[in-house]
């Protein structure tokens, strides 16, 4: 950005905005890696962990939101700025909701860490990878304002919907060969989808820095062509 | 007023409009159309042209020493330097209110029938009535109707400047130019300016030159940027507030000048 406002106050205020940001996706990036480590590596303290960080993802929620407002009433931002706003308004609600999705994971990690594990989890960590990429290219696109990074992101998430539907059906068929399997599978599946939520909220993100870069909304094709 | 018609016709249009005071280039190769019935706001900083592009609507710019024009400037069609055209009449047609109020020292009645009794208007019912209708027009009647042969220089200022726009509008103008209008005013007066300026425009075109970003924002259908005696971008106001294609212009709408 080659300009910079020539009140040196809303430039600060900006940038803290963007840094705020940038520390609470981190925050969430970590706790999708931990809570899916704490089940593939059966280690409930580290889940214990993810279910008590989640305060501070809430906390930076609140922070965000408050100075989003302070800004929008002392400010009165314009254009590219106006952007700026609105999308961390409306991002950092995907971010905290991903922190959730986090949490529930790692509440399903501590129960299936009590029962052997239902067969080697090979898909679910690479899920969770994948989601994980996600959330972490919507928000460099974000930072850098690169639409073209986000374009990718929503590209991005045909890979994760067919990983989820692979789980699935594995999951489904030992549901099948074996009710005792049912508990277990069940967990697994909530993981997984808690795991392709997380991708979508990753591409709300992504749709959200498309319109902030090039001032135009790309949500809801469809139902715009009805109007 | 033609009630169908999507797109409004252009009141009036500049066409590569270019001004100098003496040899100094105020306004360069602006077309610009100002559409009927509508606010078109002028912003831009200090010196960038706004204001001489104001008062090159209604041929103010004649009366400064030095000053001459290249291109035109038309209203209805027609161009305002054409020798036929009589500059008292495009003036009386295209009105203006001025950044500071500037009351006559006479009553307020007198400061309004002002203008009728130049063009030559006697009849003394005739006066009243269109001094009530521009009063009430300018969204002043209620508060000075009981003191019409007062002063006019003991009201307010917000008072003063919607008595200038009730000046401006008893001579029934098309258009009327505002340069300023509420820069001196408290933000009361100016939310009674910028009401009166959202009626208005349904029977007048309206073009105002503001300092106030946030009031060009919120009074105008239309905004234009004005850089350095050039016409950087026109567009409708939320765009330009929004999502402006000019680098330029999003350095200015967030304020990243100077």
């Amino acid at each position: 950005m080659a300009a910079t406002h020539t009140d040196k106050a809303f430039e600060q205020d900006l940038r803290n905005l963007r840094e705020k940001l940038l520390a609470m996706g981190a925050k969430v990036e970590t706790l999708i890696a931990q809570s899916t480590r704490a089940l593939t590596e059966r280690d409930s303290a580290l889940a214990e962990q993810v279910v008590g960080a989640d305060r501070e993802v809430n906390r930076l929620e609140v922070d965000i939101d408050d100075l989003c407002r302070r800004i929008l009433a002392l400010r009165q931002p314009a254009a590219s700025d106006l952007r700026l706003i609105t999308t961390a308004l409306k991002i950092v609600t995907d971010l905290e909701r991903i922190g959730d999705l986090a949490v529930n994971i790692a509440e399903r990690a501590m129960d299936l860490n009590q029962v052997p594990p239902l067969a080697p989890y090979v898909d679910t960590p690479k899920l969770a990878e994948l989601a994980q990429q996600q959330v972490k290219k919507a928000l460099d696109a974000f930072v850098s304002g690169d639409a073209a990074k986000a374009e990718d992101v929503l590209k991005g998430d045909d890979l994760l919907d067919a990983l989820f539907l692979k789980i699935f059906n594995e999951l489904l068929a030992y549901m099948m060969e074996d009710s005792r399997n049912i508990r277990r599978a069940t967990a697994l599946m909530f993981i997984a989808k808690h795991l392709e939520r997380i991708g979508d909220h990753a591409l709300n993100v992504a749709e959200m820095v498309i319109y902030m870069v090039r001032g135009k909304d790309v949500r809801h094709p469809r139902s715009r062509d009805l109007e | 007023m033609p009630l169908s018609s999507a797109t409004p016709r252009n009141k009036m249009e500049a066409r590569e409009l270019t001004l100098r005071y003496g040899s100094k280039v105020a306004i360069k190769q602006v077309s610009l159309a100002i559409p009927e019935h509508k606010v078109t706001a002028l912003i831009g900083p200090s010196g960038c042209g706004k204001s001489t592009f104001l008062r090159s609507l209604n041929r103010m710019n004649d009366l400064i020493p030095g000053a001459n024009h290249d291109g035109s400037v038309f209203l209805d069609g027609r161009s305002i330097h054409d020798r036929s055209l009589d500059v008292v009449d495009l003036r009386r047609r295209v009105g203006m209110v001025f950044q500071k109020s500037n009351p006559f020292p006479k009553s307020i009645f007198e400061n309004v029938a002002y203008g009728l009794r130049v063009g030559g208007l006697k009849d003394k019912a005739k006066l009243a009535a269109r001094v009530e209708k521009s009063l009430r027009g300018a969204a002043l009647w209620d508060e000075v109707k009981d003191r019409l042969e007062e002063s006019a220089l003991g009201l307010s200022g917000g008072q003063q400047q919607r008595l200038c726009i009730a000046r401006a509008l008893a001579i029934e103008p098309e258009v009327l130019l505002m340069d300023e209008p509420a820069s001196a005013l408290d933000p009361i007066a100016t939310a009674k300016i910028e009401e009166l300026i959202h009626e208005l425009k349904a029977t007048y075109t309206i073009a105002i030159v503001t300092h106030n970003m946030q009031q060009a924002a919120r009074v105008s259908d239309r905004t234009a940027f004005f850089y350095m005696g050039e016409l950087v971008e026109c567009g409708p106001t939320e765009q330009i507030f929004t999502n402006p294609h000019e680098k330029r212009t999003e350095d200015y709408v967030t304020g990243k000048f100077g």
